[in-house]
């Protein structure tokens, strides 16, 4: 098998923000399916109905966006904790949550977690934990960029104290510092390569080295501030390149995100191994990313494009 | 309970839509969407319903329905013109639990199915206009099925505009005429709408000469169906626009605007079709029809 041929999973990217030349340079690099998981959008909301509109996006317009360039698009679905913090949005923010939990395609309630280690945070996190337990659903998740540590321990801590299995948790956005207690606890335990702020891929190269690869996967968490959506490939390239084998490999940047979250039922290598060769004529022609008219993107093995042409 | 759309009654058409599921859905899984289905009748919890309607595919798989042409016959005696024959059996499940829950009356059916339409993915828009047909008080859900026309997701669009006997019942003009220009903007078969000549109009054929002309400027092909519009007002203002399709190499456009000619009573009309007689003869031979015109092309061209 050659690194051409390697299919991989970004577990963690939020499509909304990127463009369809992103798109187009994952599939091309072997990205075959994402996970969009609801977060914040870079600035808050300050209503609910901002929040229905945004969980109607990603389950359904940026899904169907995601298809027509030959990529599987799953999302989670949650109130995030920087915006649990606004107790009224908040309140009617999970409201809402049932009304997406059972959807195709949401494999987890998530990113929940601690941002600053507030009060109202930890109020919703928890009653998001008992969502995910009543509705027997994996959660991912988030723990904060300051004062990582102890947020990290303390989110598995409630979690345990909700009676979550770790098996059916995934921990996001670990580094060196909290690796070893989050595998040693028994969750999942995934990495964000984003630049300046989460791990970049040469140290999680040394952590692959160190601490194997079971459990362990990445994502690119890619958004709208500077990160890379091609985060998984080119950290499985590295690896590769630094001597780890092509089985770990493998494991990181594809299987084990597809183990962790396949538990949901909602997320299954047929839906990507089956997938019929992208015919835009089919699917997607309405007036938004293909404009009526513009000549459809038909997917044939050596078609040779002339990048000059507009039609 | 408003049933105006029914040749006989919502429980009847539940009891039917339960009959298809019967032959296609394992029993465990059947006496899911029936145990279901009752709770929905009864006090359910709003989101009861919202995750029981969105969970229907974990229950009955995403296969075509593939209705005999039996049940077809029993589809349009219980509705007239009720085309579920290109449904899913999840489809079909979500529907029937729709109906379940209409039992709640209007107030709350209304309140609650525009709630779903509101949240729905893909699969489920389609499965909800779809529906419309079906759905007790079909005068409240206009402005709902003129929302679906707009939408960008082809398969959504489909969902109401194909197949679908409600935009020609209750849509007005402009919607209706939406439907037929969006239909050709997106590459979906005209042939498939409900009703094309019954709601005919001049303002439709304006609009789709003008589109005519817009396509030709561009160097885009014309779909040959778009002529079947536009026949029946064919006038002098027209005529450069059928002389332009009537001088196409391709016999497909050809017979298009031949088809909207001997469709009108134009004046030029015998004038035009003279060096086309070998075309005239083949359309009264074989009998050929619009819905040919549009299969054909749609092989053609999908």
């Amino acid at each position: 098998m050659s690194f051409e041929s390697m299919m991989f999973i970004d577990p963690h990217v939020h499509m909304v923000s990127r463009t369809t030349d992103d798109y187009v340079a994952m599939k091309n690099a072997g990205v075959v399916a994402v996970i969009e998981p609801a977060f914040w959008i870079g600035q808050p909301r300050t209503n609910s109905g901002s929040m229905l509109d945004y969980f109607s996006w990603i389950v359904g317009w940026e899904r169907f966006r995601a298809q027509q360039f030959g990529i599987r698009h799953y999302c989670t679905i949650g109130l995030n904790a920087k915006e649990s913090n606004n107790e009224k949005l908040a309140d009617e923010v999970m409201e809402l949550i049932p009304r997406y939990a059972a959807k195709e395609g949401v494999v987890a309630i998530g990113e929940i977690g601690y941002d600053d280690m507030t009060k109202l945070e930890e109020r919703y996190f928890g009653l998001q934990l008992e969502l995910a337990k009543k509705f027997d659903m994996l959660v991912l998740v988030h723990t904060p960029h300051r004062n990582k540590k102890e947020g990290t321990l303390r989110s598995m801590d409630l979690c345990e104290d909700y009676g979550m299995d770790p098996s059916k948790v995934i921990i996001d956005h670990n580094n060196e510092e909290t690796v070893k207690a989050v595998l040693d606890r028994g969750y999942w335990t995934a990495f964000t390569i984003y630049p300046g702020t989460k791990m970049g891929n040469e140290r999680m190269v040394e952590i692959v080295k160190e601490y194997g690869s079971e459990r362990i996967f990445i994502d690119s968490a890619a958004d709208w501030g500077d990160s890379d959506p091609l985060g998984v490939p080119k950290t499985a390239r590295l690896m590769l390149e630094r001597g780890i084998s092509k089985e770990d490999v493998r494991k990181v940047s594809y299987q084990n995100a597809l183990d962790a979250y396949s538990q949901s039922g909602q997320f299954n290598e047929e839906d990507w191994l089956n997938r019929p060769l992208i015919d835009q004529t089919q699917t997607y022609n309405g007036n938004t990313v293909l404009r009526g008219g513009s000549k459809p993107f038909i997917e044939k093995k050596g078609s040779d494009k002339d990048d000059l042409i507009i039609e | 309970m408003s049933d105006s759309q029914y040749r006989t009654t919502i429980q009847q058409v539940r009891q039917t839509i339960l009959s298809w599921l019967e032959k296609r859905v394992a029993e465990e899984k059947l006496n899911w969407i029936k145990t279901t289905g009752e709770n929905l009748m009864g006090e359910p919890e709003d989101w009861e319903l919202f995750t029981s309607f969105s969970a229907v595919p974990r229950h009955t798989g995403k296969a075509m329905a593939d209705l005999t042409d039996q049940e077809k016959a029993e589809a349009d005696a219980q509705r007239a013109g009720w085309k579920p024959g290109n449904w899913r059996v999840d489809d079909l499940g979500r529907v029937y639990l729709l109906l379940c829950y209409a039992e709640q009356g209007k107030e709350k059916f209304l309140d609650r199915l525009e709630k779903i339409f509101i949240t729905s993915d893909m699969n489920e828009a389609v499965a909800l206009y779809q529906g419309i047909p079906v759905y007790p008080w079909p005068e409240s859900l206009k402005l709902r099925a003129a929302e679906g026309v707009r939408s960008n997701i082809t398969t959504v669009f489909n969902a109401i505009a194909l197949d679908n006997p409600y935009p020609k019942e209750y849509l007005e003009q402009d919607p209706f005429n939406q439907i037929v220009l969006k239909a050709l903007f997106v590459g979906s078969p005209l042939f498939r709408i409900v009703g094309l000549e019954e709601r005919a109009n001049a303002t439709l054929a304006r609009i789709l000469v003008e589109y005519s002309q817009e396509r030709r400027s561009a160097g885009r092909v014309v779909s040959p169906e778009l002529w079947r519009n536009v026949g029946p007002f064919i006038d002098e203002e027209f005529e450069e626009d059928i002389k332009w399709v009537l001088s196409q190499t391709d016999r497909l456009q050809l017979k298009g605007g031949v088809m909207a000619l001997l469709s009108s009573d134009y004046s030029g009309k015998e004038e035009l079709l003279k060096e086309h007689q070998d075309i005239v003869r083949e359309i009264e031979e074989k009998n050929i029809t619009w819905d040919d015109i549009g299969k054909e092309f749609e092989a053609v061209s999908g």
